[in-house]
């Protein structure tokens, strides 16, 4: 099908220039602070990837994923910023982030492999809680982690020697900061979610696939449950880790409170939301409800133009438009707002007339 | 044809105060379909997960091929080539019915995650041999033309012949069976009996658990008869069918010939 094929290369190139050219056109029609939660919807998209390996594919309900975002954040912060005078180069911590983060997976992973659901939720939470809680206390009697203080002054991305920090200038063009960290960001979750994607329809996804819908019957395929869950475990760590370290250079400041247990739930929110165990609809996910907030704060001046006065926080707003939005995914979408295209196949089969169904 | 495919020696397992199986002892040849009946509750589906490592027993053991299998993690038993499917049927719901073959086929590839993620030609090669073998098993048992459907959406009938594909991938000695004709109608069981009989044919040693006895009776070569965690008698269907203690623990102790129906 060399037509079919055309057209999907086509959709990729205008794809790909919509991605390039975004955050041009969102300065320009939103405004600069546009650009940064542009910034932040990717790396949001890379850890809701990686949280999608181990809640969408292997099905191990996770909710301290938040500790291996802390993990990534903390070792750049730390290795790169005065706090020990450490300045390590990026190419370094990147992959030592990853590693570090995929470590503390395994860590969480090891002691919690016969549990599953209810129970390995609840382990999870308090493997996220401990983290943090170990982060804002590690400041006495030896000064690791400048306990609730945090970590300042974190040195910003260099690459060949270009800080990402300043604006860049090609061919007369000047790219300011944020355009640079958009590119950055863009490159590493494409990586991702092209890992996720590939991984999905492998041995090894389809091994995680089968461990979510029904374990048992996955160990009695000859599936060795153990290391395959170990290795999710890992693998998506690693992903939290490196958004971690990316997220702690883009802000220039990290501590312990930015890792909270809300954090993981909206992690959380942006799989389930998306479209568990489809990449691209966990992608959609972490875009929806990282520009949400955002959007919402024009509810305020909003309200107060409308009504004299604001009514609802638009923080509030927030919560509640997010706990409603769950809600009605649950009962009208419950595989997502964009589910994989098994699903959608099935769903396209049962309304179609005469379709397979009625051959029960 | 005297080797023996499974051997059990006095396997006893008790939960809390229910003695499940009370040191039973068989030895199934290989390539025959060998019959487990029993009334409910006599320890035929315990026997089972003994057997297929998902319960360790408290005494005894089973041998695979001469080898000892007791102890071991489930997905080696498998490996040791014992395949089973499950009494309510256990498929990967939201898997497509070739997928759920396809998880069979897993421990005989070697793909990991980087071949996975750089797409290597060895791993694409694989990816395709697993596909065509997949494809080739729906077909054997029949179920060709629903490969691209989600297994949950699939009819009874059709999901217990997925199941069974799917125990066939792992490419096994021994495959058990536990209550494949449950649910279906005369002419999916017949169907059932002629796979059964083309398995054996093949040289496949089939473990059956079954409740139709004109499936068990019309296609086993020999019957072990479990009561209450006992092996109450064992030989062909012909033997089996006329002694006495079989005919007790099925229908109480009037004496009646021909128990099967």
């Amino acid at each position: 099908m060399p037509e079919a094929r055309r057209l999907r290369l086509l959709g990729l190139a205008l794809g790909l220039a919509a991605l390039l050219l975004a955050p041009f056109l969102v300065d320009a029609l939103l405004g600069r602070a546009w650009v940064r939660v542009l910034d932040l919807v990717l790396l949001y998209a890379m850890l809701a990837l990686g949280l999608n390996i181990v809640v969408g594919y292997a099905g191990l309900l996770d909710l301290g994923f938040v500790a291996f975002f802390a993990v990534g954040a903390y070792l750049y912060a730390l290795c790169a910023s005065p706090h020990f005078g450490l300045h390590l180069p990026f190419w370094l911590l990147l992959p030592a982030a990853a590693l570090l983060a995929a470590a503390f997976g395994m860590l969480l992973g090891a002691p919690t492999l016969r549990l599953r659901g209810d129970y390995l939720a609840i382990v999870t939470l308090g493997f996220g809680e401990i983290i943090r809680i170990f982060l804002n206390n590690l400041n006495a009697p030896v000064n690791l982690t400048n306990g609730p203080q945090g970590i300042t002054m974190i040195r910003p991305i260099e690459i060949a020697g270009v800080s990402l920090a300043r604006p860049l200038e090609i061919a007369g063009l000047t790219l300011p900061s944020l355009y640079l960290y958009y590119y950055l960001f863009l490159a590493l979750a494409a990586l991702a979610l092209v890992i996720s994607a590939r991984l999905e329809g492998s041995r090894i996804g389809r091994a995680w696939i089968a461990i979510r819908e029904d374990e048992v019957a996955a160990r009695a395929c000859g599936v060795n449950t153990r290391d395959l869950k170990l290795l999710a475990f890992a693998l998506g760590a690693s992903f939290g880790g490196v958004a971690g370290a990316l997220y702690a250079s883009f802000q220039g400041f990290v501590s312990p409170e930015s890792f909270g247990l809300t954090e993981s739930i909206m992690i959380l929110c942006m799989v389930v939301l998306g479209g568990m165990g489809h990449v691209r609809g966990v992608v959609i996910g972490a875009a929806i409800l990282v520009a949400l907030p955002e959007a919402l704060r024009y509810t305020g001046p909003l309200q107060r133009v409308l009504f004299g006065s604001v009514y609802i926080e638009p923080s509030d707003l927030r919560l509640l438009l997010f706990g409603l939005a769950l809600v009605l995914v649950a009962r009208w979408r419950p595989a997502g707002l964009w589910p994989s295209p098994v699903r959608r196949r099935e769903l396209a089969e049962r309304h179609a007339p005469g379709g397979v169904e009625a051959g029960r | 044809m005297s080797t023996l495919a499974l051997a059990l020696e006095d396997v006893a397992h008790a939960f809390g105060g229910v003695q499940a199986l009370a040191g039973v002892s068989l030895a199934v040849p290989a390539g025959c379909v060998y019959g487990l009946i029993g009334p409910n509750g006599a320890g035929k589906t315990t026997l089972f997960n003994v057997i297929t490592g998902f319960v360790t027993p408290d005494r005894g053991r089973c041998l695979l091929h001469g080898a000892p299998i007791t102890g071991l993690p489930v997905h080696e038993v498998a490996a040791h080539g014992l395949a089973r499917t499950f009494q309510n049927i256990r498929l990967f719901a939201e898997m497509t019915a070739l997928e759920n073959v396809m998880v069979g086929l897993h421990r005989q590839g070697t793909t990991g995650v980087l071949g996975a993620v750089l797409r290597t030609a060895g791993a694409r090669r694989e990816q395709a041999d697993f596909s065509r073998r997949a494809a080739d098993l729906l077909e054997r048992v029949g179920v060709s033309g629903h490969a691209g459907r989600r297994a949950g959406t699939l009819p009874y009938g059709l999901q217990r012949r997925v199941e069974i594909a799917r125990a066939l991938a792992t490419a096994p000695r021994i495959l058990a069976l536990d209550e494949p004709a449950a649910g279906m109608n005369a002419a999916e069981t017949d169907a059932l009996r002629a796979l059964i009989a083309g398995l054996r044919t093949d040289g496949l040693t089939v473990l059956l658990i079954e409740h139709d006895m004109r499936l068990v009776m019309g296609l086993c070569d020999r019957l072990a008869v479990l009561d209450r965690g006992r092996l109450i008698a064992e030989g062909p269907p012909a033997t089996v069918r006329g002694d006495p203690a079989v005919i007790e623990a099925y229908l109480g102790h009037a004496p009646v010939a021909g128990a099967a129906c």
